[in-house]
């Protein structure tokens, strides 16, 4: 009686625990079933190479190569301003700043990461957009730079309490090892501590980046939204996430355009799945080097 | 270059990355509650919109909200804590933790408006529950999914091996173990992940746009399978449709301000419930 009763519910958690891999195969599937009629009609290459992006023309152009390269430049940017500023506050608050400091600098990234993109968007369509359009004497604000200092800053969050649980899985041993031989603080963080969380800051670097390419409500509210291969930080672009966001509403059920931005949602979903598998790959050879792993 | 030098460079330089995160912060802030403040008001958060959304209040975005992510937990949390339980609790074989637990991150990696799309193929049109508050509450709930599963494991994770034991040993089962003992301790540690999971689905704009929310609407929903209006949505479609562009920015900064104390308090609450757990909670050796 008990025996049974417990298989039964053991079975019930069983095939609950399989839930996400359920929604992420559901996902894939989907995603090809609606994205296929596109890449019929259009052909793989002229979609994914083709250089002009007009789906409302006639006869409409769907090639998302602008797009993609717009994505790319925005997160590189994003990345520029990220890596250095979620890095330096994870080594500041790991390795210099004091209990007290520790106790309120932590929950003020915290914070800073719980902040809905929307409000990002919005503050840099109304604040950041306007400043710099009149401080670089820019034709428009909204441009692929303005999206990559907002999405860095939205990332700083990531790559800092990924560094900084990194740092803090360092053993005291090889600091202290390091300053017995004579090396002071600063050397001792840059030949020994840093190497030592490598892995560790490069899984947090590259889930910031795949959070940057994926982010949707910011660029699209502040990249201004031409479709054209990006020859500038400083003009407008047009990324994939805020393509799909943008015209979603306006595409007709079933059209081509429709397809073609489930396409672009399923070439957006298969670079995060291989950002996510690397730093998957990565963060599991680094466990090891450090002993953690099983 | 000196050895101290250059050591204090470097600090500095470090010092320096933390300011500036600081001070953006600061930034955002400041901006959002000088100019929001003058907007709220009793009215703007009681009133439904009038006169084409430059009048009245937003009332009808914040009950959205609040209905959404309600729908969201409801669906996500016995899901999130019962995969926890079984990875925690019933020890199954390494191969099955780790397909499961690969497919948890590579679920936390997709971006949200992709589960939009998900939501609009599946929810809206294959099942056709049209643009509803019950899709949006599932196309919600499945994004918040890994945030629950690893809020509740690493509770489940914290709950000393010696309780379990103790249990067992008094000849209670695996299930009456894990009601009687295991998830009451685990509780406080699970709350202060729905908490945090609370404060991201209230603030999502992506996965709705196109599986539940409406920019205009007179009243409030009155079923699953209406249509709603969402905080998020709303500051969206104030700053891009509509044509009274300077009134709507003025409302959409209300809007982002009370978006952002719902969002901040809930952070707030889980790292003050957390601090308190972590000092409190004293397991015994």
């Amino acid at each position: 009686m008990y025996k049974k009763k417990e298989n039964t519910i053991r079975w019930i958690f069983t095939i609950l625990a399989f839930s996400s891999l359920f929604f992420l195969v559901g996902i894939t599937i989907t995603l090809f079933i609606s994205a296929w009629p596109a890449f019929q009609e259009i052909g793989l290459f002229e979609f994914i190479l083709g250089r002009e992006w007009y789906p409302t023309y006639d006869p409409p152009d769907f090639g998302i190569f602008p797009l993609i390269m717009a994505s790319f430049l925005v997160t590189i940017g994003a990345a520029i301003i990220c890596v250095p500023l979620g890095l330096g506050s994870a080594l500041f608050i790991n390795e210099l700043a004091s209990q007290q400091q520790k106790a309120l600098l932590k929950p003020i990234i915290e914070i800073l990461a719980s902040i809905p993109s929307i409000v990002y968007g919005f503050f840099g369509m109304v604040v950041v957009a306007p400043y710099l359009q009149k401080l670089l004497q820019i034709p428009v604000g909204q441009t692929a730079f303005t999206g990559s200092l907002l999405l860095g800053i939205m990332a700083t969050p990531t790559v800092c309490s990924i560094s900084e649980d990194a740092l803090s899985f360092v053993p005291n041993s090889f600091r202290e090892a390091s300053l017995a031989l004579g090396a002071n603080r600063w050397q001792t963080l840059t030949k020994v501590t840093i190497p030592a969380a490598g892995s560790g800051i490069s899984t947090g670097i590259i889930l910031g980046m795949s959070r940057a390419i994926g982010e949707t409500m910011t660029v699209l509210m502040v990249t201004g939204g031409a479709a054209i291969i990006p020859t500038s930080f400083f003009q407008p672009v047009r990324p994939m996430t805020s393509t799909i966001a943008a015209e979603m509403g306006e595409a007709v059920v079933g059209s081509t355009h429709y397809h073609a931005l489930f396409a672009i949602g399923l070439i957006l979903f298969l670079i995060t799945l291989i950002f996510n598998i690397i730093a998957e790959l990565i963060s599991r050879r680094y466990r090891l080097k450090l002993g953690l792993g099983r | 270059m000196n050895k101290k030098v250059k050591q204090n460079l470097g600090f500095l330089l470090l010092f320096l990355c933390i300011l500036t995160t600081v001070i953006f912060l600061g930034l955002i802030l400041y901006f959002i509650i000088i100019r929001g403040y003058s907007v709220l008001s009793y009215e703007f958060l009681t009133q439904v919109p009038k006169k084409s959304m430059t009048a009245g209040g937003v009332a009808p975005a914040i009950v959205g909200t609040f209905y959404l992510t309600l729908g969201a937990m409801i669906f996500s949390l016995p899901l999130g804590v019962a995969c926890a339980i079984y990875l925690s609790e019933y020890s199954p074989q390494s191969f099955i933790i780790n397909i499961i637990r690969i497919s948890i991150n590579n679920l936390a990696g997709v971006p949200s408006v992709v589960f939009g799309l998900f939501g609009l193929a599946v929810f809206v049109k294959y099942f056709g529950f049209g643009v509803s508050l019950l899709s949006g509450s599932l196309t919600l709930g499945i994004m918040v999914l890994p945030s629950i599963i690893s809020a509740a494991q690493e509770a489940l994770t914290a709950v000393p091996q010696s309780y379990r034991e103790a249990s067992l040993a008094l000849g209670a089962t695996l299930w009456e173990t894990i009601k009687r003992i295991v998830l009451p301790t685990a509780f406080p540690g699970i709350l202060t992940g729905i908490i945090l999971s609370i404060g991201r689905v209230a603030g999502e704009t992506a996965p709705i746009m196109f599986t539940a929310a409406t920019f205009y609407m007179r009243g409030y929903p009155n079923s699953i399978f209406s249509e709603v209006m969402a905080l998020p949505y709303h500051i969206y479609a104030l700053m891009t449709e509509g044509v009274h562009p300077e009134v709507q920015t003025r409302i959409a900064y209300g809007c982002t301000l009370i978006l952002l104390i719902l969002v901040l308090s809930m952070s707030t609450l889980a790292i003050i419930l957390r601090q308190r757990q972590r000092s409190r909670t004293y397991y015994g050796t």
